[in-house]
């Protein structure tokens, strides 16, 4: 397999009047291609910053990041990414609020709006293609989130908590469809999030960020004996609990 | 909604039907009473109708202007002038909020002469522009738009500052511009903002032009009223703020429908 995402030293800092503060600092990691890895780490340890950066929303302070093997800087592959709120804008319909990255790159592409059309078939939201968001639920708010997402065709998936605006019954259903469909797709994901369970039972690799200046504390492989690994069988393996209590210890020392 | 509605839920409808409509007959009434005083306190030489006028004055007088056309010019000048007032104020407010959004090192270097030009007493700058401009439209035009103008900028660029921050950055995250920030996420957010604001705005236009019209003009219901009160036709002053009036409420209406359908449609 090869890396669809490298991290290298990267570090970054922002500046107030009061201080200079270290956000991250020499952070290294690599991501397969196809792979699913979630990053923990304490509140406040710079984990979406580090999305931020790869998404090139803040430019680098140093070190290096690559995607494909190229320099992000250099780089024309497109990086997809999903906030913590669905942020569908409400006077767009869904269709108009799922295809807004087609219009904003203006691309005009048949064969990108069919798609759109599979995705919108395919997650149940085609009957709300003429709805506004604020018809409907948490979940069906944040699979057209994702479908607008997707549209593009992203290389490489960014997702920044995307599960926590939502209540706990709806993120469970949520992560379970989205983990999922990203796991069908065979995506690239990097998944940011405070929820360990949420972590385990999504990603291949979970890496643990220190304290600020955040940088990679270790690096758990989770290999769970359950069937077909969706994210609600996950939570039923028997190495789960192990899994939890270790990274709990991780990131509380 | 196909739930059979209880007793008490009908019977708690129609209270706020019937509070509704009582409240709707006061009104009503009171305008009736308030006028009928009027009436017979002039009638019975209680008040002197040559200076207070009276309803059955206003009426006739409105009636005879009607027939003679002249009341047509008047209702549409001072209309018109609002109207294009109105119009300039909600463009420059747009623009003016737009630019120093776009430019927020020029927002900052030009917001003390902002708060100071919208505090300012605008009525002050009438004088200077009848000298400036004449005596003539453009000065009310002008009057008008430099009562309400500063006051929206400011406000609406303020609510062009809180929109969302996150909503900027999904509109980044898909490979968007400042302009798309601008027109995808930061003007329509605040379409609902720039909507209250024009509903006020509407009032102030007609304010400034009556201002602009005491001063500067041949025509208009603020000429009537300033000439009125010069000759002593009193009949001409109560008429043409009882238009005033009229004309006010449906500008505000009209806005407010504007306002209200937007929301529905969301």
């Amino acid at each position: 397999m090869t890396t669809a995402l490298s991290l290298e030293q990267v570090s970054y800092s922002y500046h107030t009047l009061k201080q200079e503060t270290t956000a991250l600092s020499s952070v290294t990691f690599d991501v397969l291609s196809g792979e699913f890895v979630a990053v923990v780490g304490p509140s406040g340890c710079g984990k979406s910053t580090m999305l931020h950066l790869i998404a090139k929303l803040l430019p680098l302070s140093g070190g290096t990041i690559k995607i494909n093997g190229t320099p992000i800087e250099e780089s024309t592959d497109h990086i997809g990414y999903m906030l913590q709120k669905d942020q569908l804008l409400p006077w767009r319909t869904i269709y108009e609020n799922v295809t807004l990255g087609l219009k904003i790159q203006n691309i005009k592409d048949p064969e990108a709006f069919d798609k759109v059309d599979r995705l919108l078939e395919l997650y149940g939201l085609k009957d709300f293609k003429n709805s506004y968001p604020s018809q409907l639920s948490g979940g069906m708010r944040q699979r057209a989130a994702l479908i607008r997402t997707l549209a593009l065709s992203p290389d490489i998936l960014l997702l920044d908590e995307p599960f926590s605006a939502l209540d706990y019954q709806t993120r469970l259903q949520v992560s379970d469809d989205i983990g999922t469909i990203i796991k069908e797709k065979k995506k690239t994901a990097l998944l940011v999030t405070h929820d360990l369970s949420e972590a385990i039972s999504m990603a291949d690799r979970v890496i643990v960020l220190s304290k600020r200046p955040g940088t990679v504390k270790t690096i758990v492989p989770i290999h769970l004996t359950c069937g077909k690994k969706t994210p609600q069988a996950a939570r039923n393996a028997v190495e789960f609990k192990d899994y939890f209590n270790q990274l709990w210890r991780e990131i509380n020392d | 909604m196909t739930d059979p509605i209880s007793k008490e839920q009908s019977e708690y409808l129609n209270q706020i039907q019937r509070k509704k409509y009582w409240i709707r007959v006061a009104q009503v009434l009171l305008l009736l009473l308030l006028l009928f005083a009027w009436e017979t306190a002039v009638s019975k030489n209680i008040l002197n109708g040559f200076i207070f006028s009276s309803p059955s004055r206003i009426i006739r007088c409105f009636y005879g202007m009607v027939i003679d056309h002249s009341i047509f010019l008047h209702i549409g000048v001072t209309l018109a002038e609002t109207l294009v007032s109105f119009a300039l104020i909600t463009l420059f407010s747009v623009l003016i909020a737009t630019i120093l959004w776009w430019f927020p090192t020029a927002a900052r270097i030009i917001d003390p002469y902002l708060v100071v030009l919208n505090s300012l007493p605008k009525s002050a700058l009438a004088p200077i522009l009848i000298v400036w401009l004449g005596n003539n439209m453009k000065t009310i035009i002008i009057t008008a738009i430099s009562i309400a103008v500063f006051g929206s900028i400011l406000n609406l660029y303020s609510g062009f500052l809180h929109v969302d921050k996150e909503r900027l950055t999904l509109i980044r995250t898909l490979g968007g511009t400042k302009k798309d920030c601008l027109t995808m996420a930061v003007i329509p957010s605040c379409i609902p903002l720039l909507l209250s604001i024009m509903n006020v705005n509407i009032g102030l236009s007609l304010v400034g032009v009556i201002i602009g019209e005491f001063l500067a003009a041949r025509s208009g219901l603020g000429y009537l009223i300033i000439y009125g009160s010069q000759v002593f036709k009193m009949d001409w002053v109560l008429m043409s703020i009882v238009i005033l009036c009229i004309i006010a409420m449906l500008l505000y209406a009209l806005t407010g429908f504007i306002k209200k359908m937007y929301q529905r449609k969301i």
